[in-house]
């Protein structure tokens, strides 16, 4: 499996991973992904990529192979286990008559 | 996303100002023209990056620091226009190389890279100054156009810095085209503060461009420094843009510009 970013040596910049928070109390949330030379760069280039409508209050970059992912080919045992087992949500479970305010 | 466009319509822009019923007295649509065909001719030059930068990134950086600018123009043309009845476009693509105004610096072909961030710098430092001091004009047409401006040209000096010491304290290479870049437009800096012609009358309403001199020259010269650089020292060009005098790069730049919209007037897309 190839990591984020690898581009097999054609590309000569980085490939960065952007993160837009599009108002304050809001997270940042994954817009796309951008080359740059380096970080201070990587920021400007998203604010003009990703910034152009006023989406934003707030750039994060991280270089993309910074980033440690889990596997795609994985899925089953990663993401599938918690099928049938119902009982770990809230829901499962029914109130108790003696217990006020639940 | 939201997509937060009051935020956008709130300021004043080309189209606001061509649907209030201002007009622009005679004397400020002459200065206005001139400021206008500024930013017009530079947003070309910029436009000419499309599909040709060095990366597609940076191919958008100059693609929105060229419509800022067109903005610029759009505005200040269309102020102008009021004043003869004429449109944005009818002062754009209707009159010839010697009607235009624009500073000679701005007509410049971009060369490499490292040409166009010189005259980027060059241009941006000089119009922050510009619309910073335009932005208290006591026309308040003028003045709102300024104050919108003010912030994009901040980001485009911000741009055009980043680049300059990337390359100035790059590889051998980088260093040395941007040394040219710098050399090749330095002619064209002492224009930018020469007096108005059409300014001189306008006391309040107008910036002298001699006063914006003194900030450019405590900021630019140590940026090129900083960046490794050699602040030239080459004579000035004769100047003359804003009475019709151009270089020889504004003629095939015009025909270009102009060509579609003489061959269909009045077309509309």
């Amino acid at each position: 499996m190839t990591s984020p970013g690898d581009s097999g040596g054609r590309e000569t910049w980085p490939l960065w991973e952007v993160f837009i928070r599009s108002s304050r109390g809001l997270s940042h949330v994954h817009a796309g992904s951008l080359h740059a030379p380096d970080e201070t760069m990587a920021v400007r280039n998203a604010r003009d990529l990703y910034t152009r409508r006023a989406e934003g209050v707030s750039i994060w970059v991280v270089r993309a192979s910074d980033i440690t992912s889990s596997d795609p080919d994985a899925k089953g045992e990663f993401f599938e286990s918690p099928q049938g087992k119902e009982y770990r949500h809230a829901t499962y479970y029914s109130e108790s008559e003696a217990v006020p305010h639940l | 996303m939201n997509h937060s466009n009051h935020v956008v319509s709130t300021a004043i822009t080309a189209e606001s100002i061509a649907d209030s019923s201002v007009v622009a007295p005679e004397a400020v649509a002459q200065y206005a023209l001139g400021l206008g065909d500024d930013a017009l001719v530079l947003a070309h030059r910029l436009g000419e990056w499309i599909a040709n930068a060095p990366e597609l990134e940076e191919d958008v950086a100059l693609g929105n620091i060229g419509l800022d600018l067109l903005g610029h123009a759009r505005s200040l043309l269309t102020y102008a226009g009021t004043a003869w009845g004429q449109s944005e476009d009818d002062l754009a693509y209707f009159r010839g190389e010697p009607e235009f105004r624009s500073r000679q610096l701005f007509e410049q072909p971009g060369g490499d890279f490292a040409a166009t961030i010189a005259r980027q710098l060059i241009a941006s430092v000089y119009f922050a100054e510009l619309y910073r001091a335009l932005s208290l004009s006591t026309d308040p047409t003028l003045a709102a156009i300024a104050a919108k401006a003010v912030k994009e040209v901040d980001y485009h000096v911000d741009h055009s810095v980043q680049w300059l010491r990337r390359l100035g304290l790059g590889t051998d290479l980088s260093h040395e085209r941007m040394q040219r870049g710098l050399d090749l437009m330095w002619p064209f800096v002492g224009e930018l503060f020469q007096p108005d012609p059409f300014a001189t009358d306008l006391d309040g309403i107008a910036v002298d461009p001699e006063r914006l001199r003194l900030a450019f020259d405590s900021l630019v010269p140590r940026l090129i420094v900083d960046a490794g650089l050699t602040v030239p020292t080459m004579a000035a060009a004769q100047g003359g843009g804003r009475i019709g005098r151009h270089s020889e790069a504004l003629g095939p730049m015009l025909a270009e510009m102009q060509v579609l919209a003489r061959a269909h007037p009045g077309a509309t897309w």
